[in-house]
């Protein structure tokens, strides 16, 4: 087999060293420099910046799956049964994150309407049952 | 089911059968079943991430992490992602050393199985001191717990009314401003042990004191990193394990390509690959 010859051996573990070093050292530049720590005042959109780091840590991690674990030289069925079953998680990643919005919405509905309450609980009651905008500025909370 | 062990001695076809059967996959009992194994645990690993993932969409605002990872041993402040890249960089080379170590195996080198394993406990040491350091400078230093998050960010743009004492600035000196979407770390006063909160004035004229930050993220910080901490001990101590064993010359006697340094070898691999996304998910995004 290939991959019993040492000196191809070697030359996959210094390539395997050389290519997760420098796309960790990558990934560290883009955060780095997307949140403008390197040049004052130059900044990275989230949605350039994400996409790419997800992207090279995906890279990685098939990097060290099918060298330096040798899911390469497994048969199919092997390899498929183990990585068929991490597809489930994309479903969960979207599946749990719409969930978060959907909280953070739900809080920011909750202090809404508290907030309102408490501008009633401080508005003297109207001569005339008129319920809506009563238009008191922002007190103190 | 200890029929490597035992059929080890026998003729070799019989190697390949599990309870007489012929073998799926072509792999032996104890690869597959450390691989299914990893894929459970990447599953556990997953549920860890993912919660935090959906606890940071669920709140307004979450600590950045080159704000909150930017101290270096002796004292250095202010060096973002630094010290984790060197982390990275441990535990990168941990894994090289790993892959020498069942190539040597292959090659039935007692000597340099045990050399590059041996090399390969060192990187995990070096990796758990590393951490050992990063979470006492969090816990000793900064005053994060499993239930108090010191880390909280500004929502909107401002100025500070207090200094970093919790003094009001003199009318001579300039107040220190912010700007929405930046973390600061409330701090302890040393001698009373009370936490100093800053007020601040946004642009619009409202006055408020500084708020805590989201307590999951200090719980989950402990909680993920902890668990791959824990993964890295339990792998050093698999490491020594099987270290010592093949340089007493068991693994030698199997003559199968030392499986055994094959199968911690997975396991090891997949400890480093628990830290790209751990990597990902805490000190990047």
């Amino acid at each position: 087999m290939e991959h019993n010859d040492i000196n191809h051996a070697k030359k996959v573990v210094f390539k395997g060293l050389i290519l997760l070093g420098i796309i960790t050292i990558l990934e560290v530049l883009i955060a780095l420099f997307g949140n403008g720590h390197l040049i004052e005042g130059v900044r990275l959109s989230k949605w350039i910046m994400y996409p790419l780091m997800i992207g090279l840590s995906l890279y990685k991690a098939y990097f060290i799956i099918y060298e330096f674990m040798h899911m390469k030289y497994e048969l199919k069925g092997l390899r498929y049964s183990v990585l068929l079953p991490m597809f489930l998680l994309v479903w969960a990643v979207i599946a749990f994150f719409n969930e978060g919005n959907n909280w953070k919405h739900n809080r920011q509905v909750i202090q809404e309407r508290n907030q309102i309450g408490l501008e009633e609980m401080h508005t003297p009651p109207p001569p005339a049952a008129t319920h809506g905008e009563e238009g008191k500025p922002e007190g103190e909370h | 089911m200890d029929s490597v062990a035992v059929h080890s001695s026998v003729a070799e076809n019989d190697q390949d059968m599990w309870e007489g059967a012929k073998e799926p996959f072509k792999a032996s009992y104890g690869k597959l079943m450390m691989w299914y194994f990893l894929v459970s645990d990447a599953f556990t690993f997953a549920g860890f991430l993912i919660a935090y993932g959906t606890l940071k969409f669920s709140v307004p605002t979450w600590p950045l992490p080159d704000f909150v990872f930017s101290s270096l041993p002796g004292g250095i402040h202010h060096a973002p992602l630094i010290f984790v890249t060197i982390m990275t960089f441990v535990l990168i080379a941990s894994s090289v050393t790993m892959v020498r170590a069942v190539q040597e195996g292959q090659r039935e080198n007692k000597n340099g199985v045990v050399f590059w394993m041996g090399m390969t406990i060192l990187g995990g040491l070096a990796f758990l001191g590393c951490q050992a350091w990063e979470w006492t400078t969090l816990i000793a230093g900064e005053n994060m717990t499993v239930t108090t998050n010191p880390f909280g960010s500004h929502v909107v743009d401002g100025v500070y009314l207090d200094d970093e004492h919790g003094h009001p600035y003199e009318a001579s000196i300039p107040a220190e401003s912010f700007h929405a979407g930046e973390t600061y770390l409330i701090h302890k006063d040393h001698e009373t042990e009370e936490w100093i909160r800053r007020r601040y004035q946004t642009a619009d004229g409202h006055v408020g004191i500084q708020e805590f930050g989201p307590k999951a993220f200090g719980a989950l910080f402990f909680f993920i990193t902890g668990f791959h901490g824990f993964h890295v001990f339990s792998g050093v101590l698999f490491l020594l394990i099987i270290m010592l064993n093949a340089a007493s010359g068991l693994y030698a006697a199997r003559k199968n390509g030392y499986e055994m340094v094959e199968k911690i070898g997975l396991y090891w691999h997949f400890v480093d690959l628990v830290w790209v996304f751990v990597f990902l998910a805490y000190y990047l995004l």
